[in-house]
């Protein structure tokens, strides 16, 4: 694994390389306090009363530990006009996530699939044009597509908001299958054919028991994505129907009177928990699908 | 001819078909939702629509408006300040990170996840926690105050000529992790034989890194630059969960001149026409890019 000058002494000396060590560990364990202070604030800021945030310093423990922002945050703040908390929005949110990711990585699959296995002329044009779909500003499809979902009738739902994140998801998933079936193989295909497997047989019974970790991958980097959204939440998903991260921003934004510091960083975390959960768990196949994204090819 | 053969035929034509219509579906959905409705958004940007889409054609009009507002001026300018701030730090940093990680150390499987979590979380968890952290009121400054520091003063957050730098900060908390990430797995893919002859011939840490090893991770440099250019483009959700666009318009960005004039400030056509030159900003970044890449894959085949 470790390549690299790694370690070579830069003047001589085993007293100045042991210097270096020290400095370097100094700086990797100060950036590291920088990198996790935020997430510290607002965990310790979010069990703390309103007077207290008040009266002292934020990087202190909670001195009278207490749940209320969080049961605030989850069943009670007020969001628009209604005072029931994020948990609804955390629900439609769940709604919204589990098709999209479902319908994105499956047709991904698919997509990667022919456009490794079964290519045609042309398959490269096709490709690089869904490719590109990911990049695009989405601001340049909002007055479009908030049309057409009002046109069929789903504007202002959880349907719309799952056809519209399968719809840009799309270019992303395929990305990841077609990179990895690249490297599947071709004689394992050709001798299932020659067995008379067809198009589906050969999906099902060879390449889809091999594609484990490009599913947890896809499925991953689509649940972030889609999760976190924000702009297609507010556009097209307004007041009830909103997603988390609109109903988050609406409940820190609007709230009028006394600001509440300690419900917003709890509805920070109720917000965060899920994909954070996530990056705990797999983070490993997180920063692949990340890597896969970014570094194409 | 007869039926069976006909409908033989046909289903053979189907079989051989097959993979293109398991792809159409996505295909067709792509051309419609994305160049579909970029063609639709280039044609409302030549007409005069206000609240709703208005197709009566208007020319140029639309974008002589758009350059005519002193908005969208603030908005580029803050764009350019942020995009560079953005770009340069998290290179910096994350090639910084990625060298000092790369030192075999020991705890680096427990430095690198803190590293990169902040990119697991949504931009609005991430404004709505700086907007706290720099609270003048309660947050950083307080902090200082209630230590001792009492001539402490960071009011950048409320204050409209440093407001854009708040979201540089958060933002660069955000991605440099990731830059990091991805400058660390160049750096492994570097030859270590490379280097030992380097060493051998008696270099310094220092001369290896400036005149072998960061030369050899232009291409790592290339592909942060370009996610990067392109995240910097598109943000929208960081500026509205911190700033939202202010103090004022203090902190306007095209993504968030767009989404006001064309929903509410009820001038869609100048929405369209910024929308338009964002996505050819983008473009001129990606395709090239795209481009470059799906050949060099052709050539290795």
């Amino acid at each position: 694994m470790s390549s690299s000058a790694a370690a070579a002494p830069v003047a001589g000396g085993v007293g100045t390389a042991w210097l270096w060590r020290v400095a370097i560990y100094g700086a990797l364990l100060l950036f590291a306090v920088i990198y996790l202070l935020p997430l510290f604030v607002m965990l310790v800021t979010s069990f703390k009363t309103l007077d207290e945030i008040r009266g002292g310093d934020m990087l202190q423990l909670p001195q009278q530990p207490t749940i209320e922002p969080w049961l605030n945050a989850w069943g009670t703040a007020c969001i628009g006009l209604t005072c029931e908390g994020l948990k609804g929005y955390f629900w439609n949110s769940i709604r919204m996530v589990v098709p999209a990711v479902a319908i994105s990585t499956l047709l991904g699959a698919f997509n990667g699939y022919v456009l490794t296995k079964w290519r045609f002329p042309g398959h490269r044009l096709i490709f690089a044009m869904m490719l590109f779909g990911c990049f695009i500003p989405f601001q340049v499809v909002l007055v479009p597509m908030a049309q057409v979902l009002g046109k069929l009738g789903i504007a202002n739902s959880t349907p719309g908001l799952i056809l519209v994140h399968v719809a840009y998801g799309l270019g992303f998933t395929t990305l990841f299958f077609r990179n990895y079936y690249e490297a599947f193989p071709n004689e394992l295909i050709k001798a299932a054919m020659i067995d008379g497997a067809g198009f589906f047989r050969i999906f099902f019974r060879i390449l889809l028991p091999s594609s484990g970790p490009i599913i947890v991958v896809t499925v991953i980097f689509q649940f972030t994505n889609i999760w976190n959204d924000f702009l297609f939440g507010a556009s097209f998903a307004a007041g009830g129907s909103s997603p988390m991260t609109v109903a988050l921003n609406n409940l820190v934004s609007s709230s009028t009177g006394v600001k509440e510091y300690n419900v917003h960083m709890a509805g920070a975390m109720i917000a965060a928990l899920p994909t954070l959960l996530v990056y705990v768990l797999a983070g490993r196949y997180f920063v692949r699908g990340l890597m896969a994204g970014a570094v194409k090819g | 001819m007869t039926t069976a053969t006909t409908i033989d035929s046909t289903i053979g034509w189907l079989q051989r078909q097959l993979p293109k219509l398991v792809l159409a579906p996505s295909f067709a959905v792509v051309l419609l939702f994305v160049y579909g409705f970029i063609l639709w958004t280039i044609y409302l940007s030549f007409t005069e629509s206000k609240m709703m889409p208005n197709y009566g054609f208007t020319g140029l009009s639309a974008y002589a408006r758009l350059w005519a507002q002193p908005n969208w001026y603030v908005a580029l300018q803050n764009l350019g300040i942020f995009g560079t701030l953005y770009i340069g730090i998290c290179i910096g940093l994350g090639l910084l990170l990625a060298i000092l990680l790369d030192q075999r150390i020991r705890i680096e499987g427990l430095l690198r996840p803190i590293y990169l979590y902040p990119m697991a979380l949504s931009f609005i968890v991430t404004g709505t926690a700086w907007q706290w952290f720099l609270n003048p009121g309660l947050g950083l400054e307080k902090t200082m105050h209630e230590w001792g520091w009492t001539s402490f003063t960071f009011d950048w957050l409320i204050n409209s000529d440093k407001a854009i730098y708040t979201i540089v900060i958060a933002a660069v908390w955000q991605s440099s992790g990731f830059v990091m990430a991805i400058f660390l797995a160049g750096l492994r893919g570097i030859d270590s034989e490379l280097i030992r002859a380097a060493q051998i011939d008696g270099a310094s840490s220092f001369a290896i890194y400036r005149r072998i090893v960061i030369p050899m991770l232009r291409p790592v440099f290339l592909s942060a630059f370009i996610v990067l250019a392109h995240m910097a483009i598109k943000s929208y959700d960081l500026v509205i969960a911190l700033t939202g666009g202010g103090p004022g318009r203090a902190t306007e960005v095209p993504a968030t001149f767009m989404y006001s004039y064309t929903f509410t400030r009820n001038q869609m056509g100048v929405g369209a026409a910024s929308a338009v030159i964002m996505l050819m900003t983008i473009a001129a970044v990606i395709v090239p890019y795209l481009y470059s890449e799906l050949r060099e894959r052709r050539h290795e085949q």
